[in-house]
């Protein structure tokens, strides 16, 4: 019994909570998101290295005392408490940066408890070791994207949330039927407790269809081909905050569930499942940076860019060795920072010139050459240069490919880390390179004049914290490695989550 | 009882799914409503369907005896079915929203994001 794995999934209920009695002040709901998602991220740094230091690797909580299976457990092994660390970061910084650029409008009509309550959603999504309160959850951290895609109720923020509420309900109501069968067809929902129920089955036809059912649900939360359209239609819609959350953690939770459910629960027949995930990575992988290509939009480059790096951590999944699955949560981390980042950075550069269209803005790198430092420390990054940490997660991901001797996704994999350094260097040399343009300059100086110089500098925090992190996940990945291979470790051997689970009682 | 609930179950995901592909935001919210509620009836009906058998179990003993009604699914679609009809107030509010600001019931005239 291991109080702490509750405290990350507690503290932004009870601070959001406080931010709806506190709904006159905006003030003090903006110290409460920024105190808030601080505890949360010290409590979740403290799970980690809890958990990391514990014999089994794995910390679990009974909620309410009714013992696993019969009751919820809340369950951290290395790969949910690395998660929920990268949750908590970006809560930190988006509610800094929230500070100097959300609008009071959206303050007023509950821009911050939403923002505790999606983070409550997404930890509890990573902690929980019960199929059915991860549907709870995730339909918790659902409903507080839809508020918060839609506030401000702009034209395209409301044709861009029809999109993504359909496509997102029906991918939940995908995932109950699954929990329905699941539950008809083993008894349980347990996720320790499954383990290995599957296997014994006799009408496997019955299994593989369940499983597909999982995979599509949980394909469509994160955007993967051919079920991504509503990300690039809905993600550059709300204010540029919201946006970087939504970009750093919400297809992040499908794509954790995806590795939960195929490490743990459906490894009776790799050779079917694991080859549609090797097919839907390369695929998703390629129609995003393609996609990407097309725009001169900040915004939907990055949002196009989402999809693209999706595959890669699909690959990671369905290689299925050691190497690949530590290479695709490395690439999960690194992604959250650098894409979350850039999307930031974007913001900041609207704020600047009023615009997010490459076409209309230029000129940063004389004025602002700190600012395009930290770009170019996330762009680079996010193509994969050496020694910054997208690099280390292709390496890590591509080392594992040719071991596995998959030299089609090899392939795929490199091509694809050509073309999205082919995007980042069309914002690279649109926006900082070149001249502001002259239609443009006059908005852009109206724009420049209306940001004092003290928002900026709390513009620039969070920027900062990302891009050092950015580079030091590359530079300094020595201890992070050693983490991500234990956690991998633990995914290819079931039983030590079991045991954890299931071992008090027996 | 179960075959015949197999088919009402197909038959409201064939008409949800009927009901979303229609280019009305009114019938694709009728579509999502009607595929909540043939979630939950699939729920129902998976875990098994008994009639007049009580979830109790006699004073002292471990197990029940005989046929029992499971009570754990009818829990979980009660759980579903409050968080659907949660969501889907959510998106009955949306699509008047959306209405109001696009003066379109269309969904091919709402593609401004898109590309």
């Amino acid at each position: 019994m291991n109080p702490e794995v509750a405290l990350p999934v507690v503290i932004p209920f009870l601070f959001g909570s406080l931010s709806i009695v506190l709904y006159k002040s905006n003030a003090a709901q903006r110290w409460l998101g920024v105190i808030g998602t601080g505890a949360l991220l010290i409590a979740s740094i403290i799970l980690l290295h809890n958990t990391y230091t514990h014999p089994d690797g794995v910390l679990t909580i009974a909620l309410g005392e009714w013992e696993a299976p019969f009751g919820i457990v809340l369950v951290s092994d290395l790969l949910g408490a690395v998660m929920v660390v990268m949750a908590a970061l970006m809560g930190f910084a988006v509610a800094i940066y929230s500070l100097a650029t959300m609008g009071s409008e959206h303050e007023k009509f509950g821009y911050y408890p939403l923002l505790h309550l999606l983070l409550s959603g997404v930890c509890g999504a990573f902690l929980t070791g019960d199929i059915f309160n991860l549907y709870v959850w995730v339909e918790v951290l659902l409903v507080a994207s839809f508020a918060l895609l839609i506030l401000g109720g702009e034209r395209a923020q409301m044709e861009g949330a029809i999109k993504y509420v359909t496509l997102n309900l029906l991918s939940s109501i995908m995932l109950l039927t699954a929990v329905g069968l699941t539950y008809g067809m083993t008894g349980t929902l347990n996720m320790a407790d499954l383990v290995g129920r599957f296997a014994e089955i006799e009408n496997q036809g019955l299994v593989t269809v369940v499983a597909m059912l999982y995979l599509v649900a949980f394909s469509i939360k994160a955007a993967a081909f051919p079920l991504f359209f509503w990300l690039p239609a809905s993600y550059h819609t709300p204010p540029v905050a919201i946006s970087a959350l939504f970009a750093g953690l919400l297809t992040k939770v499908g794509v954790y569930a995806l590795y939960r459910f195929f490490s743990l629960l459906f490894t009776q027949d790799t050779g079917y499942t694991h080859e549609i995930l090797l097919w839907i990575g390369g695929f998703t992988m390629v129609t995003g940076v393609l996609g990407a290509a097309r725009y001169y939009e900040i915004r939907r480059i990055l949002s196009f860019h989402i999809v693209s790096q999706i595959g890669y951590m699909f690959m990671g999944l369905a290689l299925f060795t050691p190497l690949a699955l530590a290479g695709g949560i490395y690439f999960i981390v690194h992604n959250i920072v650098a894409k979350s980042n850039l999307f930031l950075i974007g913001g900041v550069i609207y704020f600047l010139r009023g615009s997010h269209e490459l076409k209309e803005v230029g000129g940063l790198w004389r004025e602002r050459p700190w600012l395009g430092i930290m770009f170019l420390a996330s762009a680079l990054s996010l193509a994969g240069i050496p020694p910054l940490s997208g690099f280390i997660g292709k390496y890590m991901l591509i080392r594992a490919g040719v071991e596995a001797e998959s030299w089609g996704i090899v392939a795929v994999a490199l091509g694809v880390g050509m073309l999205t350094l082919y995007s980042m260097v069309k914002i690279w040399a649109e926006a900082f390179w070149k001249e502001q343009p002259e239609a443009h300059a006059e908005r852009a100086a109206q724009f420049e004049r209306t940001i004092s110089e003290r928002s900026l500098a709390i513009m620039y925090l969070p920027v900062a914290l990302l891009a050092i992190l950015a580079v030091l996940l590359g530079v300094g990945m020595q201890p992070v490695y050693e983490v991500l291979m234990a956690a991998a470790e633990q995914m290819r051997d079931p039983q030590i989550y079991v045991d954890a689970v299931l071992g008090g009682d027996e | 009882m179960e075959p015949l609930m197999a088919f009402v179950v197909g038959g409201m995901f064939a008409a949800s799914i009927y009901m979303m592909l229609r280019r009305s935001l009114v019938k694709l919210v009728i579509g999502l409503i009607l595929l909540s509620n043939a979630a939950n009836l699939l729920i129902f009906t998976v875990s098994g369907m008994h009639r007049g058998l009580p979830p109790l179990i006699a004073e002292g003993a471990l197990l029940p005896e005989g046929g029992w009604a499971d009570p754990l699914p009818q829990a979980l679609i009660l759980t579903a079915i409050v968080i659907g009809f949660g969501v889907l107030a959510f998106a009955v509010v949306l699509i008047h929203r959306a209405y109001e600001v696009v003066k379109e019931d269309d969904l091919d005239k709402m593609r401004s994001t898109d590309t």
